[in-house]
């Protein structure tokens, strides 16, 4: 079998809370390899101390998040001839969240604002009320759905540069969910999460870089999600609801 | 790290101004051909209730829509918080109302 | 100054141009109210400065004032129907127009000047 000439130069972040750098390893180029796959020989054949975290390597849980050339993806999904740069790669953890080891990042702070955000659905009906008949196609089910796909991958968290200038941000990924539920006509906790996401560490932070909409993998839009936010809190505020 | 009151108090001031920014834009554009001077310029402004109105709304309205602005920017790339950024705030919109104010009474009076 | 690989796409070079000229303008505003402040007891020092003013250079940075001021507003518009309309799909090219129309005022006024 003959031997692979091309090989990457790939940069990897490792250390962990307390600081790190850049560690360089030679790793050789396969035909449609991803970045997981070169994260996974380093692993394998090159440090076996290597922290990462992946689960499904198709695209569907999120999991294999990290900057790759300093873009946060899907590593399982981003293929390294469309982003090696002269044979060169650098792969560190998420952006924006604290770092546990290498490329493995703490989510706590993620899921803490999706919850402080309203991220939970809240019935109103029970198991012995008659199900409640949903159109797919009014206005609010199709604004809720629009933003329905998210994964909690916190890619659009860790491209945020609010969040990183505002540490009580909660960040494009909760508003996002906070606005699917407040278009759901099922939910009952509107009041509490209108007030969560007008609040100052709510929507009116955001300065629509989009970077979030960029980079979602999902194609997400929680710029408009946040828009969307931002009327309601204006017009709960104008009529006193707030 | 504006809640939705100052948000609005932010945005309103924007859509007030607005139109007063073209309007600005226009008379300056007029104003400055064939040179300016401060006699042209009383010609038009002294004992004018209309210029004094306008300008003097554009004062109030530029005083708060900066210094919220402003206050943003001190919080974000500054990280000044809490009593500090609540007095350079309220310093920043003291200071551009009193000299507007100043400005616009001595072009009107 | 390298911009960070995420930051690089238009919507946020956007925001920078909208942050830098409202940032400018404050600085500026003081010394444009004081100037004008000089009317009522000190018309001569005013005019002195009006003078000044006609320097060339200083008619390019006014036309710099007015290009911020411009930039400043009509990307606020385009933040305003952002936030109070419907959204709209087209925000890239809603941005180019706000700078190009800016633009075109900026030069207008630079035309006038000179």
């Amino acid at each position: 079998m003959l031997e692979p000439v091309d090989k990457l130069e790939v940069s990897v972040w490792r250390g962990d809370a307390s600081g790190g750098a850049h560690v360089i390893y030679q790793v050789p180029r396969q035909p449609s390899q991803t970045i997981l796959d070169v994260v996974t020989w380093i692993q394998r054949e090159q440090d076996a101390q290597l922290s990462y975290r992946f689960s499904c390597r198709v695209g569907m849980c999120g999991s294999c998040a990290m900057m790759v050339n300093g873009i946060p993806r899907w590593t399982c999904r981003t293929h390294v001839q469309k982003v090696v740069q002269a044979n060169r790669l650098m792969i560190e953890p998420l952006r924006n969240l604290p770092v546990i080891k290498d490329l493995v990042c703490d989510m706590s702070d993620f899921f803490v604002k999706w919850k402080a955000a309203g991220g939970q659905f809240r019935p109103r009906k029970t198991r012995q009320d008659p199900v409640e008949p949903l159109l797919p196609d009014s206005p609010k089910r199709a604004a809720a759905s629009a933003a329905i796909e998210c994964i909690n991958c916190a890619i659009c968290y860790a491209s945020c540069d609010v969040v990183s200038w505002n540490p009580a941000y909660l960040g494009p990924a909760a508003l996002n969910r906070a606005w699917s539920l407040l278009n759901d006509e099922r939910d009952n906790g509107q009041q509490a999460r209108l007030k969560a996401v007008a609040s100052d560490a709510g929507c009116h932070n955001c300065h629509s870089h989009a970077n979030c909409a960029t980079y979602c993998p999902n194609e997400l839009n929680p710029t408009a999600s946040i828009a969307g936010l931002k009327r309601l809190a204006s017009m709960a505020a104008l009529r006193g609801n707030l | 790290m504006l809640d939705t009151r100052l948000y609005l108090l932010q945005r309103i001031t924007a859509m007030i101004m607005a139109p007063l920014v073209l309007l600005h834009l226009g008379v300056m554009i007029v104003a400055i051909q064939g040179g300016l001077d401060s006699a042209e310029i009383l010609s038009r402004t002294r004992g004018s209730l209309f210029w004094g109105g306008t300008y003097g709304l554009f004062v109030l309205a530029v005083s708060v829509h900066a210094a919220l602005g402003i206050r943003v920017v001190l919080f974000e790339w500054l990280s000044i918080k809490d009593i500090k950024l609540t007095l350079v705030s309220w310093l920043v919109f003291a200071v551009l109302l009193m000299m507007g104010a100043r400005a616009v009474y001595a072009v009107v009076a | 100054m390298i911009i960070k690989p995420h930051r690089g796409q238009p919507l946020w070079i956007a925001f920078l141009l909208h942050r830098i000229s409202g940032v400018g303008l404050a600085i500026f505003l003081p010394f444009h109210f004081y100037l004008l402040g000089l009317a009522l007891e000190q018309s001569e020092t005013m005019d002195g400065l009006l003078r000044w003013s006609d320097n060339p250079l200083v008619k390019f940075a006014e036309f710099g004032l007015v290009f911020l001021l411009a930039v400043h507003m009509f990307g606020g518009l385009r933040l305003l129907a952002l936030e109070f309309l419907p959204w709209n799909d087209r925000q890239k090219t809603l941005a180019a127009i706000a700078v190009a129309l800016s633009f075109l005022l900026a030069i207008g006024f630079l035309m006038r000047a000179v």
